[in-house]
């Protein structure tokens, strides 16, 4: 491996001095935390490494080889991503670390990342690139093609540069069992009145008819994201998002008094239930419908239950608003400040946002849609063509909460007053008055 | 000594001073290595990174820009986290409380162990084995176990033989009991689901401390407590006034253990995910210092430099009554 290092001894340097006193800061006070910030590196506990070694006709004139840092941790998703690197041609030693370790320690990996690193459009890939920890990577999106406007958007930093590849995204929507809707003769609800009356025949039927998970305080972040969209529409909720709106503001206080209508639809106790009992709750029929993101199916391995799993758009509340906002994260793929070997890993980026390489990954890993438009659809299930038009047809595509604002804020502040409004929704006011005092302690971008 | 003078204390002092002036250089050298050493790795490890912290938590950092970048705040931090974030701070002092007296509780219960245990009962060492089994298994471990086997509401085994129906033991955050603070907002008050944390914690440290104890018993003099009970002394007055004072050296251990595992608690909490009503200042640290907003360094290290506070008060206690110990 030829490792050009023009200017990256300096800046790696800088990183680890950085590093180490923040390890050394929290190792004093807390044991637990060493352990977990050493997870972040090349070492970390669940990593392996894959070399996807290129055609050996292009060895000698390709651009070198590269390495991409990847939180692709599931076995499928791992196999996957390496056929669609193979797909790439360029070669490339992949780093695979634990999907929750890598996230958690993202802050401390990007430091001293590999030239290549996946991770999530929006503001969570903006608060990296304002910070100048991030390649741009403008002259790859001018060889792109396939890639609509809004993808280009949701790549770009505040300063108008690409600084991101998409690679695939996956809507979040309500799911439903396509037999039991069948056998109980429900229609699929567009309307608010609709789906709450849905809900009460299914309770009359002895169902429970919205799966509840909040384990992680992150599931309920999309119903809040979806009853923001319905309720108060985009451009509300990425202001919300941007720190520009009081959260005690009638809007929020109306997002959450839409929400308590139909609590009594949840399953019980949702801050105790992880996404997986949600789910699996949905596969027994105990419960009707389940707002989640597509990667539910994830969770099935009976076909005959992937194919009776079906999505409808979350219904209208607000006529205003109709159906036009849809949340469907983007995952994709970001080039280190100073790579080692930047030809390659640009070569590499550009691989990985045209259509053979998504098409070689959804070929292993067929639960995501691509973002690249030329991708081959043809061997799309049901599913994925359904998660492509309904995406297709949005007006406005959100993230998720916490990649459409400052992740500690999401994390720390927004996310606890969700668990706290569904531990006990009678205190909203009390609740959302301590988010907006906190919110205030945050410099949003 | 061959040096005997008229005084017998100034014939001591300078035998020792003589001892002292009779190690070679070598020895010194060894001897300064052998203290230098430790205290050196001490000091860069331990002593240097807290004082960072303490240097950070009145700064503003976000762990990404360059050193240069980090910003002086004053006392700002600490004014948010005691005036804003107080319903987390306070929240989780109180739950750091709470497992000082229960994990106290637990050492008494595993000191009963090990004096039942050391009564040679029948099949002792299978209860044994038994009550020492979760001490092999990391707290972090502990917690996936309980989490997924025991109190998860729609599998756990907990929840199966619950009267009353099943009951959320991981997400519950709503207070068992609660008590208003003057000039505090939130009302302090041990959570539901914290206190289940809490039994899963005892079944763990309650094995531990009873390894500990049934070592100390098994050096007590026997012969210490035929004599009492010739004396004529009962099970409880023999235990009381013989066995319990001799295993004064291992009270301190466990005094340190017990205050040592409620100060650092964290990984059982980081397994079942952190939630709501669970927070102990090891997680409030590592949640704005790691995480993936992990952007709030001066703010996550006053949340350390609080737990610091906690750790230094007690080791002054311990430091001082242990050195006044070693002087009787």
């Amino acid at each position: 491996m030829t490792k050009p290092t023009e200017s990256s001894p300096k800046r790696r340097g800088a990183g680890l001095n950085r590093r180490d006193f923040m390890i050394g800061g929290t190792a004093a006070l807390g044991g637990a935390a060493l352990l977990a910030s050493c997870g972040d590196d090349d070492d970390a506990a669940p990593a392996a490494t894959t070399t996807t070694a290129a055609p050996t006709t292009t060895a000698d004139t390709g651009p070198g080889s590269t390495t991409l840092g990847s939180n692709y941790s599931g076995e499928k998703n791992r196999e996957a991503l390496a056929a669609a690197v193979a797909a790439t041609g360029v070669e490339t030693m992949i780093n695979t670390i634990d999907h929750n370790t890598y996230q958690e320690n993202f802050n401390t990996y990007i430091q001293q990342p590999d030239d290549v690193v996946s991770w999530f459009a929006g503001y969570r890939m903006r608060a990296f690139a304002s910070k100048g920890v991030l390649g741009d990577v403008s002259d790859v999106w001018s060889g792109l093609n396939g890639m609509s406007d809004g993808f280009r958007s949701a790549s770009s930093g505040l300063d108008g540069k690409q600084y991101f590849v998409p690679f695939y995204f996956y809507p979040w929507a309500v799911h439903y069992r396509k037999s039991l809707f069948a056998d109980n003769g429900y229609s699929i609800p567009t309307t608010w009145d609709e789906f709450k009356a849905l809900c009460d025949t299914m309770q009359a039927d002895g169902i429970t008819p919205l799966s509840a998970a909040n384990d992680g305080r992150w599931p309920q972040m999309g119903m809040f994201d979806m009853l923001n969209l319905r309720v108060n529409g985009y451009d509300y909720h990425v202001s919300l998002m941007g720190g520009n709106e009081s959260w005690e503001s009638a809007e929020v206080k109306n997002i959450f008094s839409t929400w308590s209508e139909i609590l009594p639809y949840y399953q019980p106790a949702a801050n105790g239930r992880t996404w997986e009992d949600g789910a699996g709750a949905l596969r027994e029929k105990e419960t009707g419908m389940y707002l989640i993101g597509t990667f539910l199916t994830s969770q099935y391995t009976e076909q005959e239950v992937l194919d009776d799993i079906d999505f409808f758009l979350f219904p209208e509340v607000n006529p205003e608003h109709g159906q036009d906002a849809i949340e469907a994260p983007i995952d994709g793929f970001m080039m280190a400040a100073s790579p080692d070997n930047e030809t390659a890993a640009k070569a590499l980026l550009g691989g990985m946002g045209s259509a053979p390489a998504i098409d070689a990954y959804i070929a292993v890993d067929p639960s995501v849609v691509a973002a690249n438009s030329n991708a081959d659809t043809s061997g799309y299930n049901a599913l994925q063509q359904r998660s492509a038009e309904a995406v297709g047809s949005a007006k406005y595509i959100a993230q998720f909460l916490d990649r459409d604002t400052d992740p500690d804020f999401a994390a720390n502040v927004a996310g606890v007053g969700i668990a706290d409004f569904l531990g006990s929704p009678d205190s909203i006011d009390t609740i959302l008055a301590d988010i907006e005092a906190k919110k205030q302690t945050y410099d949003f971008e | 000594m061959e040096a005997t003078a008229a005084s017998p204390s100034r014939s001591d002092l300078k035998a020792r001073r003589r001892r002292s002036s009779t190690l070679t250089g070598r020895d010194r050298m060894w001897l300064w290595l052998m203290v230098g050493i430790p205290a050196f790795l001490h000091i860069a490890l331990v002593w240097v990174p807290a004082g960072l912290t303490v240097a950070l938590s009145f700064s503003e950092w976000d762990n990404l820009a360059p050193l240069s970048d980090i910003s002086a705040t004053g006392f700002r931090n600490y004014w948010i986290i005691f005036t804003i974030f107080e319903s987390d701070l306070f929240g989780a002092l109180f739950n750091n409380f709470v497992l000082i007296i229960w994990l106290t509780v637990c050492s008494a219960v595993g000191m009963l162990f090990a004096y039942l245990l050391d009564k040679n009962v029948r099949g002792s060492s299978i209860y044994q084995s038994i009550y020492y089994f979760p001490v092999v298994l990391s707290l972090a471990v502990v917690g996936f176990i309980w989490k997924s086997t025991m109190f998860s509401r729609d599998r756990g085994l907990l929840n199966e033989i619950w009267p009353g129906g099943p009951v959320d033991f991981v997400g519950d955050g709503s207070k068992l009991f609660s008590f208003d603070i003057p000039f505090l907002d939130p009302a302090l008050g041990l959570s539901k689901n914290f206190a289940a944390l809490l039994v899963a914690m005892a079944w763990r440290h309650i094995g531990y401390i009873m390894v500990m104890y049934l070592a100390g018993l098994k050096a007590v003099d026997p012969s210490l407590r035929e004599a009492a009970q010739i004396d004529g002394c009962n099970e409880w007055q023999s235990f009381r006034r013989v066995v319990f004072p001799s295993l004064r050296p291992i009270n301190v251990i466990v005094v340190v253990i017990t205050v040592i595992e409620a100060l650092r608690a964290y990984d059982i909490i980081a397994a079942l995910n952190e939630p709501r009503g669970t927070d102990v200042m090891g997680t409030l640290v590592t949640k704005s210092l790691l995480g993936e907003g992990g952007g709030r360094v001066g703010f996550g290290s006053a949340y350390g430099v609080v737990l610091l506070l906690l750790c230094l008060g007690f080791i002054i206690w311990y430091v001082t009554n242990h050195y006044r110990e070693s002087d009787i």
